[in-house]
């Protein structure tokens, strides 16, 4: 709270000043209501009613019961899709939060000190694939599977094969071709956050750092940048590990859903399964709260750590 | 490793030449990585039926033609609902959106930094955590409760969602605490302004580029709004929508299909770039503190 209020209140208790002040700054209530009031109907609720519901079986036909954990009992030993499916966004989110976390703090640094004209076109460049819309079609054209698809034809043509790469169906290919297009959609936010948080570092503490010894670029980098950079390091890495772990309209574009043996099958897929097309929903908001309980967990973690950069 | 200094003995930072080719090379090569798809995009939307399907595919094309275009248009007219239809459903999605989460975000991101009331510190938690999971985490739930508010198949479940996204909130508040200082908000309080004065006279015109932001984030995801499980009447589907429709017939509207991305990543882009830097300024405050 960023202000002192004048008033004495040596004599109140804490309740009462509590009191006074919730009388005083009542407006403020007013102001948030709107909004807060939303944000709790579509995002507050639906989180705490999905941790409710998923102790039943609900399905909207049948008056639900209270079967209290036999759903998380089903989903992790009796649901093999829903095994492969948490292993599927695991390894999603492990590959592409982190690699797009670095990649655009790299960038980022990288692209600093070039003239602002430059750096602004750079910028441009990196950060359209990620607010493209549906941009990422063109990979279905790219990596078609007949030989008018641009690698196929480029591979055939060289003789590399002899027959097209069926990409988004073959098991091998379509895991790391997603990983690959996420990557190139993930240099959003958090990269133009990084672009403004190293621009507004104060260049005298580069200089004062030279003057101190400093003698290359990661020192300076350790020793300077990421201690200044931190806030933006917590807010980036936070939305890139949320974008990371909701990962799955994409997959289901380019490799259908279900992909060929499931090999891209993630728990937004899981849900979407039960939550939509069976009605499920007792079942679907148990994987809900799991996806939930999984993301908030790797966020808090990350958070903890990033705040003890330069301690 | 040299060190230099200049005239005026200023400290130049420590570069060394290796370093600098090194960074130039590898962001050459990360451009082009990133660049190509989206060049390659543009390139298929304007190239003739006869070299879409020439052997091997080409980067470039040779004749040029609008074809892909009117093709895609013409496509979308000879679905029984106007095409103009689809048009006016994403521009009523995005005004109405936008304008409702810009009013109720500035509103709230106002008082969450400047008014400070009881529980202030508690709801700003509440927001921060929340961009901690993705929406789709309570997605059953929502839909359950737009069911119920009797909002299947009317646009205002794609709306009244939009309004209560958190993130350009985020950005706002955060905008505010560094940009807006008390004392200017406190004299014009001692002046006699009530507080919605204040707010949208003295705290508003301070914080342009964070509304800007705020617009254009939430324009981005209303914009590209396509099939929504809440909308099934042909008339209130949206553009992107009905793009992605007439382009399942698969590879032989390869050319209508680049035709259609290019239309719909050339808004975004444009907004973009006529607004970066104020963007960039408004992400110079997005830091968060644990």
């Amino acid at each position: 709270m960023s202000k002192k209020s004048k008033v004495d209140h040596g004599k109140m208790t804490k309740r009462q000043w509590t009191w006074h002040m919730m009388k005083r700054y009542k407006i403020g209530y007013i102001m948030i209501a709107p909004f807060m009031l939303l944000f709790f109907f579509f995002t507050i609720i639906p989180v705490i009613a999905s941790l409710l519901v998923g102790f039943t079986d609900y399905n909207m036909l049948e008056v639900p019961n209270w079967v209290w954990f036999d759903n998380y009992i089903t989903l992790f030993l009796d649901d093999e899709l829903f095994i492969t499916a948490l292993q599927n966004t695991m390894i999603f989110a492990v590959l592409v939060g982190p690699a797009s976390f670095i990649l655009s703090f790299v960038v980022a640094w990288f692209i600093n000190e070039l003239s602002p004209r430059t750096r602004s076109i750079v910028t441009l460049i990196f950060y359209a694939p990620s607010i493209s819309g549906g941009a990422y079609t063109i990979f279905g054209y790219i990596f078609a599977s007949d030989s008018y698809g641009l690698v196929n034809g480029w591979l055939l043509k060289f003789g590399f094969i002899d027959s097209p790469i069926l990409f988004f169906t073959d098991v091998k290919w379509i895991m790391p071709l997603c990983v690959a297009i996420a990557l190139w959609m993930s240099l959003g936010t958090s990269f133009l956050s990084f672009v403004a948080g190293l621009q507004g570092i104060d260049r005298s503490q580069f200089e004062a750092a030279a003057v101190d010894g400093i003698t290359n670029r990661w020192q300076e980098l350790w020793y300077v940048t990421l201690p200044n950079m931190k806030p933006q390091l917590i807010f980036g890495s936070v939305m890139s590990i949320t974008n990371s772990f909701g990962f799955g309209g994409v997959v289901t574009a380019l490799a259908g859903n279900p992909s060929t043996d499931y090999v891209a099958y993630t728990i937004s897929h899981h849900i979407e399964e039960y939550g939509g097309a069976r009605m499920e929903i007792g079942y679907s908001s148990a994987i809900s709260f799991i996806l939930f309980l999984i993301m908030i967990t790797a966020n808090s973690f990350i958070v903890k750590l990033l705040s003890k950069v330069g301690e | 490793m040299k060190k230099l200094r200049t005239r005026n003995h200023s400290v130049v930072l420590n570069r060394s030449a290796g370093g600098d080719a090194g960074i130039t090379f590898f962001l050459v090569i990360l451009g082009v990585i990133m660049f190509l798809p989206l060049y390659y995009t543009v390139m298929q939307s304007f190239k003739p039926l006869d070299e879409l399907f020439y052997y091997p595919p080409r980067f470039y094309v040779i004749n040029p033609t609008w074809d892909n275009f009117s093709d895609l248009f013409k496509l979308m007219s000879e679905s029984w609902v106007p095409f103009s239809r689809y048009i006016f459903n994403t521009v009523f999605i995005t005004v109405a959106g936008v304008f409702g989460n810009l009013v109720l975000s500035s509103l709230c991101a106002y008082a969450l930094a400047k008014v400070p009331f009881p529980g202030n510190g508690f709801f700003f938690q509440l927001i921060q955590k929340s961009l901690m999971f993705s929406s789709s985490v309570g997605g059953i739930i929502v839909f359950i409760i737009i069911a119920k508010m009797g909002w299947m198949d009317n646009l205002a479940s794609i709306i009244v969602p939009a309004w209560c996204s958190t993130l350009g909130l985020y950005l706002m508040k955060q905008f505010m605490d560094t940009n807006v200082t008390t004392a200017v908000l406190e004299s014009a309080r001692l002046d006699g302004a009530s507080e919605f004065r204040t707010f949208w006279s003295i705290a508003m015109p301070m914080v342009k580029p964070a509304w800007l932001t705020l617009i254009i984030y939430s324009f981005q995801g209303l914009w590209n709004s396509g099939a929504s499980i809440y909308i099934y009447s042909e008339d209130l589907k949206t553009l992107n929508y009905a793009m992605t429709q007439v382009l399942t017939a698969g590879i032989a509207r390869s050319g209508a299909s680049a035709a259609s991305g290019v239309i719909m990543m050339l808004v975004p882009i444009l907004v973009f770039v006529v607004s970066q830097s104020q963007i960039i300024e408004t992400m110079g405050s997005s830091g968060m503190k644990d």
